[in-house]
């Protein structure tokens, strides 16, 4: 009896290692981001907002933090447009090579980004069409569909057919029947694929790298960059509120599609 | 032609429905009168669910046509037949109230606010659930939301009504009611109805006309008695209610009865059919109720009746009817359901049969 309890102590112990050796790190770039010194020393003398003014008074970060804003919003409301009816296709229709496109679709996640990266780049490279906004969106946009259409689709199947069957049946045509039926007993999961599409573009480095210009760095990537020259407390405090944004956003499409979902499951 | 077409309200000609390689449903011709309730009855995957997805436009038929009012609709989108539909599930939307489940046909018909919700009222009331509009459907019971579903099907007055098996869902105790309560508001409503369902007793106590399937083929259809006391198959037969079947050969063929020669060299009268000849193998087909049962070999004295002796394999007893397993001489066994007027039979006691040749059908083999 007391080894099987010692025995759930290690676990526990074990457990609690694993996290904190997770963790830990994050911890402190959040820790040191609020330390007024140039390098941080432990225990912190004193305690300040000041790496955050200059943060804040920082041209580069600002833009790159715009062009994040603009391309995150932007991957989203394409992944979403074009994942949405690709979800409907594929659970509500049948048709010739339909589990080849879906695995087409979905393959992104399986592939290595640098791979991805790569290929895109050589591929405008041979269209000879110079790096631009354009490509980091298409990019961004291939990178993010699969989480949209799994998400998507998984909503899609619990939505029984019966429900468009019987709108049909009552005189809404197909179309009115998406926008009657389907699509809002579809919308939790179709905020929620627009958030998640939002955070992964917001959050990319590797792929980035190689399809961001000078003129549109992004903040992951804008912060890799800072991180070659010097380390600058900066970065903490950029650290800190890139932790604070891709942590909060899907808890809160967690919190809204919970919300929305209330009443619609049986 | 003409006169054909208007008395068949709902007909399907030819029509015929393949998935793939599987034949859901084979070459059938049906005809629905107006305002009659029809049945669609038979085992799981027999093609009667198909028949009617045809009819409502969720699935389209491979071959033949489909007319309802003599027009053919085979290329009328579904929200353009005006058909009401049930649905096992109910399927009421989830995210609407009860009243805008029951408004949401008639936006599509260009109702006035005021008339809207008049009618809505008025559908509520005939389901006898009047002041729910406000609910949400995950409010209300299943029964309750399956009575909301026959008013939303009702309120846009569709020219046939759709159910797809809609009491599967229910309690027992609450399926009986739901039962009759479709039953009286059909006829109420004069709504030519098309009913799904595997219960036959669902289907004999309510249709007008019972179309039993099977494999995608129509095996027989006629009025709940017809289909029940004259069985025109083995398969009719053995599916409605229980029935015993004896291999017999046709001995002789005369007006009123025909001999047959049972396998074990015993005879047996049976209810002639048209169209058999002496010497042709053939099978009796007698109903579980129909036999009487007793110690005595002279319990029914009436003339010409049919004698088996036995004796009792098994027995189950259920309150007001024994069934009784009863082992013949050539050791066949034939099931019998009676009531019981005394203390029932025992396992084990030798017993006559006595069956009445008006109750004896004879089918082909």
């Amino acid at each position: 009896m007391k080894k099987i309890i010692s025995g759930w102590s290690l676990i526990k112990i074990y457990t609690l290692l694993v996290y904190i050796w997770m963790f830990a790190p994050i911890v402190v770039v959040v820790v040191l981001a609020f330390n007024p010194q140039q390098f941080g020393t432990f225990p912190m003398e004193g305690f300040s907002f000041k790496w955050f003014v200059k943060l804040a008074h920082n041209s580069t970060i600002l833009d790159a933090f715009k062009n994040s804003m603009v391309l995150g919003s932007l991957t989203a409301i394409f992944s979403t447009a074009i994942g949405v009816p690709a979800a409907m296709a594929f659970i509500r229709y049948d048709f010739k090579g339909k589990d080849f496109l879906n695995t087409l679709l979905i393959a992104p996640i399986m592939v290595p980004e640098v791979v991805l990266g790569v290929a895109l780049l050589l591929f405008i490279r041979w269209l000879q069409q110079p790096k631009s906004f354009a490509l980091l969106l298409i990019g961004h946009v291939v990178l993010t569909l699969p989480y949209v259409l799994l998400i998507v689709q998984a909503r899609l199947v619990g939505i029984k057919k019966e429900y468009e069957e019987a709108a049909l049946s009552l005189g809404a045509s197909p179309f009115q029947t998406f926008r009657e039926i389907t699509f809002p007993l579809l919308a939790p999961a179709v905020f929620a694929g627009m958030l998640f599409a939002f955070t992964i573009s917001f959050d990319d480095v590797t792929a980035t790298l190689f399809w961001a210009t000078a003129h549109n760095q992004t903040v992951p990537v804008q912060i890799f960059s800072m991180l070659r020259n010097s380390i600058s407390p900066e970065i903490n405090a950029l650290g800190a509120v890139m932790i604070v944004l891709t942590i909060s956003i899907p808890l809160f499409a967690g919190y809204i599609s919970r919300k929305f979902a209330k009443g619609v499951d049986k | 032609m003409n006169q054909e077409k208007d008395q068949a309200f709902v007909k399907f000609r030819g029509i015929e429905k393949h998935f793939g390689d599987v034949v859901a449903v084979q070459k059938t011709d049906l005809e629905i009168p107006e305002g009659s309730l029809v049945t669609l009855l038979g085992p799981s995957g027999c093609g009667k669910t198909t028949l009617l997805r045809m009819l409502a436009g969720l699935e389209e038929p491979t071959r033949g046509d489909i007319f309802i009012k003599g027009k053919r609709i085979n290329d009328t989108p579904i929200h353009k037949r005006n058909l009401g539909m049930i649905f096992q599930n109910y399927a009421l939307f989830p995210h609407k109230t009860i009243f805008d489940n029951v408004a949401f046909g008639l936006k599509y018909r260009s109702a006035s606010k005021l008339e809207m919700k008049k009618k809505v009222d008025k559908a509520l009331e005939t389901v006898r659930l009047p002041g729910v509009g406000n609910r949400m459907p995950s409010q209300l019971s299943g029964g309750q939301q399956q009575r909301i579903a026959l008013a939303r099907a009702i309120v846009i007055e569709p020219d046939v009504l759709l159910m797809d098996e809609p009491l599967s869902a229910l309690d027992e105790n609450l399926r009986e009611d739901m039962r009759r309560e479709i039953d009286n508001l059909q006829q109420q409503l004069g709504v030519t109805t098309i009913f799904v369902t595997h219960d036959q007793r669902e289907a004999l106590s309510m249709s007008d006309k019972v179309v039993v399937m099977k494999d995608g083929i129509v095996q027989q259809e006629g009025g709940p008695e017809e289909v029940y006391n004259h069985s025109t198959n083995h398969f009719v037969a053995d599916f409605l209610g229980h029935s015993n079947f004896i291999n017999a050969i046709v001995e002789d063929k005369t007006e009123k009865f025909t001999k047959v020669k049972l396998e074990d060299g015993s005879t047996c009268l049976a209810v002639p059919a048209d169209e058999f000849n002496n010497g042709d193998k053939s099978e009796i087909v007698i109903r579980a109720q129909k036999i009487n049962i007793s110690y005595q070999k002279d319990y029914d004295k009436k003339e010409g009746m049919n004698f088996f002796s036995g004796k009792i394999m098994d027995r189950s007893y259920m309150g007001g009817e024994v069934s009784y397993f009863v082992e013949l001489k050539s050791k066949q066994v034939l099931h019998v359901i009676s009531f019981v007027k005394r203390s029932p039979y025992r396992r084990g006691e030798e017993v006559f049969l006595t069956v009445d040749p008006e109750h004896c059908g004879l089918l082909p083999v």
